[in-house]
């Protein structure tokens, strides 16, 4: 680990750490945006880590960024820090040049592309996006569309969209969109090379498998300290055997689910390797899965209520697993992969990825 | 405060992938012909001449000091060597504990005359060792082990029995665990290892068969067998830290979730075109379980390479990893519709009879299940 690697931990963990409390997370749930939260993530350079330091950002490499964002989601950081991490890498690979503020982008899920045509020197982009992060929040929507077979980028005043409000299980904003709208010239540009919808899917999926290994070790966390303060039948639950193995079972999958995010930050950094961002989105959301469940049952009722802390967390991993492919969209990919590798490849795909 | 960090383990270097060439094309050529059913006992099959070819390659004793015919190579490197084996179903039973455990072991804890004599044998693949530590009574409560050592002139006098030893009728020494001085109020006081000749007068082997009628383990009993002084393993009574020791060792390897791996080649090859998607995603996840697992296991390997000593790290990876391998038959079963049959010629279904019977020991072996997560829930603060 590098010494900036450090700094950056500490100052995200404060950072979050203090930015995050009952009352900012119960409020926006209720849909309030967290100001003083994503000002704080300004200043520290957080919200452009991924802008290039000679576009104005501050230039973090992807696998720092993802710590990053792992731990503002130890924190259940209630702001679009992994969209608008996508958009401005979407915007910066572009050569555009993305407003200040929160940004997200389209599509985030779904089959939906909003079609791209040329006009009057511009271009219209029209069509809808599905479930949107944080759209109505966004200063700008980095929407992934095509000039005919060119992935093409184009920066989207959601002020111009249709924006039906939805969201996921935790209450965070997934907004549907309908885009019906003139875009000047310098809004649109050729993606990067090599970008396409399946590359956003890919970073998209690296970016929930990090923040569900976040969610999942502060679960852990709560969960340990829960057990151990909790007194039933005279002594803590935490000493009774049955606790101790499904604790350790909690502890294994969070293992699991850091190791695969890290894996798939290698993967980003590197070449966002489809192998192994697939198959860490898969085994990050098993965990989310298998840990939530241990964790719910090891609290109790008091877990079981709004008034608990612990449900920031397990209603993001239960929405998190599903967002940028579920589990078994993930794992389709790598067994047909692994199929038409055939049996004498497999082993060496599984070693190289 | 409860988190168990796996540190990015060290990268692939040019080096390591040169040296997986090496060993891809060793095996190609070494294993060319054998037969599925015999590559899917994975480190439980014993081939002493393929042992000895290994070791001529140097793949015994990689990260071992030359000093002793180790060969002073990475972690990382032995680690390559070993998952190469077992993806390929290789026969490397016979000298397996021995690498793994008995030779750290004793260049750790032993006597220079110890490391000179054992470990250059170990590392030529001349000299099989097998672990004493169960006992009838004293399963996964070692420190109750009954086999005790009493202090005789120039040694010790041995009287006692050990069970379930893998491989003893092949090995050539023991290293056993028991107790030297009267059991006090610490438990895990007063236990010794010793490095136990196997063709000491005074101890027996006898045969023990598993469900599917292999000689897998033994009996082996001591009736008044003398032990000079010098086949004591370091220190009398540094037994219980002895073996605390090697269990990082013992459950952190490649061992511990490759060892049905067989299983999912020959699915793939059953399954061939007929990979629809019900399938792809149930064989997609297994990979997706075996390259997280890689990936704490080789973070483990750089861990030890640092001189850490991460028992709950590899506790996780054993229990994870033996879980997946038991939950691969399942899956298995379930996709291709083939009922087991050892004596099958289709090689599936042979391998699928044969990992259906070996899966209950995954979770025995080395430490069962329960124990292992005792000691998860320990590194946790929670006991
Ligand atoms: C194929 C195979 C090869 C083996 N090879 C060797 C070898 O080479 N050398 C060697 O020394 N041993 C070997 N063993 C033995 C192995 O280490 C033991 O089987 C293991 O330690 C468990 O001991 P046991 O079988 O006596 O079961 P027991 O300890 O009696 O356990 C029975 C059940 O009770 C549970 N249990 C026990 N204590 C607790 C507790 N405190 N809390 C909760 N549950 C508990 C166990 O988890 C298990 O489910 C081998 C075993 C197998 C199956």
């Amino acid at each position: 680990m590098s010494e900036t690697t450090d700094l950056l931990r500490d100052m995200a963990e404060r950072l979050f750490g203090d930015g995050c409390d009952k009352a900012a997370l119960a409020a926006a749930a209720n849909g309030e945006w967290p100001k003083a939260l994503w000002t704080q993530m300004e200043e520290n350079g957080l919200t452009n880590a991924l802008t290039p330091e000679n576009a104005g950002g501050s230039g973090l490499s992807i696998s720092d960024a993802l710590l990053a964002l792992r731990i503002s989601a130890r924190h259940a950081a209630p702001v679009p820090f992994a969209e608008t991490l996508l958009a401005s890498w979407l915007a910066a690979g572009a050569g555009l040049v993305a407003p200040a503020g929160p940004l997200t982008i389209a599509p985030a899920s779904g089959v939906d592309v909003p079609a791209l045509t040329k006009r009057d020197g511009g271009w219209r982009l029209s069509g809808r996006a599905r479930r949107v992060p944080f759209a109505r929040d966004a200063a700008a929507i980095a929407v992934l569309t095509a000039d005919g077979a060119m992935p093409m980028v184009a920066l989207v005043d959601p002020k111009l969209c249709k924006i039906e409000n939805g969201k996921n299980l935790a209450s965070e904003p997934r907004d549907d969109m309908v885009f019906d709208c003139d875009l000047a010239a310098r809004d649109v540009a050729k993606a990067a090379n090599g970008v396409d919808a399946h590359t956003l899917r890919l970073f998209g999926a690296a970016m929930r498998a990090n923040q569900i290994a976040g969610a999942l070790s502060r679960v852990l966390d709560m969960t340990v300290q829960y057990t151990q303060e909790r007194v039933q039948f005279g002594k803590p639950i935490s000493k009774f055997q049955a606790m101790q193995h499904n604790l350790a079972m909690l502890a294994a999958h969070s293992a699991a689910a850091n190791a695969a995010a890290d894996m798939a930050a290698d993967a980003a950094e590197k070449d966002m390797d489809e192998l192994a961002i697939a198959a860490a989105k898969t085994r990050c959301g098993e965990s989310a899965s298998v840990g939530a469940a241990i964790a719910h049952q090891a609290h109790g009722a008091i877990g079981f209520t709004q008034e608990h802390m612990l449900h920031f967390f397990t209603q993001r991993l239960w929405s998190w697993r599903d967002e940028f492919g579920k589990e078994s969209d993930w794992a389709l990919l790598i067994g047909r992969s692994a199929a038409k590798a055939g049996r004498e490849k497999i082993w060496s795909d599984i070693v190289t990825a | 405060m409860a988190q168990l960090n796996f540190a990015p383990p060290p990268p692939n270097t040019e080096a390591t992938e040169r040296l997986r060439g090496e060993v891809r094309g060793f095996l190609a050529k070494e294993l060319a012909g054998m037969s599925a059913q015999k590559r899917a006992s994975s480190w439980g099959g014993r081939d002493p001449d393929f042992s000895r070819k290994m070791a001529a390659q140097g793949w015994i004793g990689m990260t071992w000091p030359k000093k002793y015919g180790g060969h002073e190579r990475t972690a990382l490197e032995r680690y390559v060597v070993l998952e190469e084996m077992l993806a390929a179903g290789a026969p490397v039973g016979a000298h397996w504990i021995a690498d793994r455990q008995s030779a750290p072991s004793i260049l750790r804890f032993g006597t220079e005359e110890q490391r000179q004599f054992f470990v250059p044998k170990i590392a030529k693949g001349e000299c099989f060792f097998c672990i004493g530590m169960s006992e009838p009574d004293s399963g996964s409560d070692l420190a109750a082990t009954r086999t005790r050592a009493v202090s005789v002139e120039g040694g010790f006098r041995v009287n006692g029995t050990k069970i379930w030893t893998s491989g003893a009728n092949a090995a050539h020494y023991m290293i056993l665990f028991c107790r030297t001085d009267q059991k006090g109020d610490d438990r895990h006081a007063g236990v010794s290892q010793f490095i136990v000749d196997m063709r000491t007068p005074g101890l027996t082997v006898r045969p023990i068969y598993d469900m599917s009628g292999y000689r897998q383990f033994n009996e082996v009993v001591f009736e008044d067998m003398f032990l000079p002084t010098s086949a004591l393993l370091g220190n009398q009574g540094d037994g219980w830290k002895q073996v605390t020791s090697e269990l990082a060792y013992e459950r952190s390897g490649p061992d511990r979730f490759l060892s049905t791996f067989t299983l999912l080649i020959e699915g793939f090859g059953m399954l061939a075109n007929r990979v629809d998607d019900r399938a792809a995603i149930a064989l997609g996840r297994i990979i997706a379980h075996l390259m997280t697992l890689r990936r704490m296991s080789r973070s483990i390997a750089g861990m030890l390479q640092r001189g850490e000593d991460p028992a709950t790290h590899a506790a996780v990876v054993k229990e994870l990893g033996t879980s997946l391998e038991q939950e691969m038959v399942e899956v298995m079963r379930l996709l291709i519709d083939a009922e087991p049959d050892g004596s099958s010629n289709n090689p599936y279904i042979a391998v699928l009879a044969h990992t259906i019977m070996s899966a209950p020991s995954f979770s025995l072996r080395g430490g069962t299940r329960e124990i292992l997560r005792g000691m998860i829930a320990r590194g946790l603060g929670l006991r």
